[in-house]
């Protein structure tokens, strides 16, 4: 019998489908080991233990109506950015803390379509702004390789929750490396489809030329299976993309001979840990003896990834996040209730107005709620960005950073064009997902520039549009977990997972559980 | 652009953005948002003669949905997650905004 923390999505799903276990079953365990580690990782705002083992019955009930679904008692934990009815979707933001919304997510819709059991809603940075999770307002996620360490962010109770054997599957949102970032510090498989592979509708927005939902999973057949079931176009999402979805685990051949592999190698020597750099040799060494070919690419606009990417989210943020103005859903602070009240904060009574600078009326007693729902709703990081992206796109700075940072961006888009298409194409590009694996919580929460560079290796899948893997590729002389990104094709998803799936099938870095596992 | 912000910048950018901050808010971003943008600055060594910006990478739209009535969300059920609902009226409730 396969020993029950070596479940994949697949085998789960297998166990059902034969009857060799009830959905019940299976899920009463995933919840049974939730109760018994999540106090130490912390990787769950909420777990719906009553609903999913109705859910779990229902499907045993009416076995017949569910066996052939493609997840089939799969338990399942969301980000808590994604909306479910009737459960809490908070974003990890007092903001949202009681927030139960009165629609579900498409993905939400798919998985259970799928026969998936949701079991519950994953921690993460608040409103998915951060690299570590350490801005949830509810306290950070602890990696379940070094309890001491930070998981990754923005999806890091999602990383740490399929790491850590407690469901074979989780959703992550991706906005600048949300999914593939804490993957790669927790050693799972994390992917970002292209964007518009898999609808927004119900995504609690961030960044929405950035974001996109994908799969947190151990292999990645897993990711692919899952992929298979959120992906496709929908009428809710407008950007959603209306190309057909194809059946993701049928490309994973194990094949990859005659497979171009772009490597950026002037990237790759700046920064990166000297473990990591080991590791990511010895992967393209790995996929070049299955035949792939190894090719180096010029990307010459890398180094501008970073300060486009804090230009272009920040300023979507501050945009997005104006709906929260405790109206029509969430928190409102009560009249008077902030201690700095008294603080100077209207910019009327500056002295010297900077440009950009408001009208000097005073405040109506509407827009101090505003002011003081936002100032007690949000957190640090997340108002050090909304302020970040309402500089940018003020008058007069506008042009000098918002609209650079798009050209800048295109500039950035044309070099993954060349790189993918020009005389030389390749199939891929490979990198590491992160340069440096977990570090402490708290090592950087002072820093938020030098957090910012954690996301170097990542962002520019986002600012492309272009599908990108986070694969197991080692551990560190510490036993940290390093992952391998490769970045693919817009849309072909199914060539990525190829090549990930091969190197995965030659290797065993995804194979180990934990420590906290087995203690 | 200079390394640090004002005190009064940090509180004309708070205005704009709806967020009251406590004063040592207001120091601290004055200090990281000049480091982010002097970090940020980078880009403008980048030559972008000519170059569009790119706002999105949306490369090809679904097909505009069909001109449908629809059910939607419930007006009761909508007004059920405000924290000041007038649900009878059919309303959410602000502070008085009119003297």
């Amino acid at each position: 019998m396969t020993s029950r923390s070596e479940t994949t999505v697949r085998s789960v799903r297998d166990q059902i489908r034969s009857r060799a276990r009830s959905a019940s079953d299976v899920c009463r365990d995933a919840l049974a080991r939730i109760q018994a580690l999540d106090p130490q990782l912390h990787a769950f705002n909420t777990v719906v233990a009553a609903r999913a083992l109705a859910r779990a019955g229902e499907i045993d009930r009416s076995f017949d109506r569910w066996r052939d679904r493609p997840l089939v008692g799969v338990p399942v934990a969301l980000k808590d950015n994604m909306c479910t009815r009737g459960v809490r979707t908070t974003a990890s933001s007092r903001m949202l803390e009681h927030y139960v919304p009165p629609y579900d997510a498409t993905v939400v819709e798919r998985l259970e379509a799928a026969g998936a059991v949701i079991v519950g809603k994953t921690n993460c940075d608040e409103f998915s702004m951060g690299s570590s999770n350490e801005n949830s307002a509810f306290g950070p996620v602890h990696n379940p390789w070094a309890l001491d360490r930070i998981p990754g962010g923005t999806s890091g109770g999602s990383a740490a929750t399929v790491a850590a054997r407690l469901t074979p599957l989780a959703l992550g949102s991706d906005t600048g490396g949300s999914i593939r970032q804490p993957a790669s510090l927790c050693g799972v498989v994390g992917l970002k489809p292209t964007y518009g592979r898999v609808s927004r509708y119900g995504l609690i927005a961030f960044a929405s030329s950035l974001d996109q939902i994908g799969p947190i999973a151990r292999t990645v057949d897993d990711a692919a299976l899952a992929l298979g079931v959120l992906a496709g176009a929908d009428p809710r999402d407008a950007t959603s993309a209306p190309e057909p979805v194809p059946d993701y685990t049928a490309a994973l051949t194990g094949d990859v001979r005659g497979a171009r592999i772009g490597v950026p190698r002037a990237l790759l020597e700046q920064g990166v840990d000297a473990d990591v750099s080991r590791a990511i040799m010895a992967a393209l060494d790995t996929l070049a003896a299955r035949g792939a070919t190894l090719v180096d690419v010029l990307l010459p606009h890398a180094d501008y990834a970073i300060p486009v990417y804090y230009l272009v989210a920040t300023a979507e943020a501050s945009s997005n996040l104006a709906r929260y103005d405790g109206v029509r859903y969430g928190f409102r602070a009560a009249p008077g209730t902030r201690p700095s009240q008294d603080a100077p904060a209207s910019a009327g009574q500056a002295q010297h107005p900077a440009p950009g600078t408001a009208p000097s009326t005073p405040r109506s007693a509407l827009g101090t709620m505003y002011a003081q729902t936002r100032a007690r709703g949000f957190g640090p990081e997340v108002k050090r960005r909304i302020m970040l992206g309402t500089y940018v796109l003020s008058a007069g700075y506008y042009d000098a950073y918002y609209l650079k940072a798009q050209q800048v961006r295109t500039l950035i888009l044309r070099d993954y064009e060349e790189a993918f298409g020009g005389a030389n194409a390749v199939d891929a590009i490979a990198m590491p997902t992160s340069p440096t694996p977990a570090f402490k919580i708290g090592e950087r929460v002072d820093d938020p520039l030098q957090m910012y560079l954690a996301d170097v290796f990542t962002v520019s899948a986002n600012l492309t549009g272009l599908p990108a893997v986070s694969v197991p590729c080692g551990f560190t002389g510490g036993g940290l977990p390093i992952g391998l990104q490769l970045t693919g094709r817009r849309f072909d998803e199914a060539g990525l997972l190829r090549l990930a799936d091969a190197y995965q099938r030659e290797t065993e870095w995804w194979k180990p559980a934990p420590p906290i596992v087995k203690g | 652009m200079p390394p640090e912000f004002s005190r009064d910048q940090i509180a004309a950018i708070a205005e704009l953005a709806r967020l009251e901050l406590d004063p040592a808010e207001v120091e601290l971003f004055a200090r990281q948002l000049g480091e982010i943008l002097a970090y940020a600055e980078h880009v403008q060594r980048a030559d972008t003669t000519g170059v569009p910006p790119t706002a999105s990478v949306v490369t090809r739209h679904a097909t505009d949905r069909a001109d449908e009535v629809r059910p939607s969300l419930d007006r009761g059920v909508a007004l059920e997650s405000a924290p000041d609902p007038a649900l009878d009226a059919g309303f959410f409730k602000v502070p008085r905004v009119i003297g």
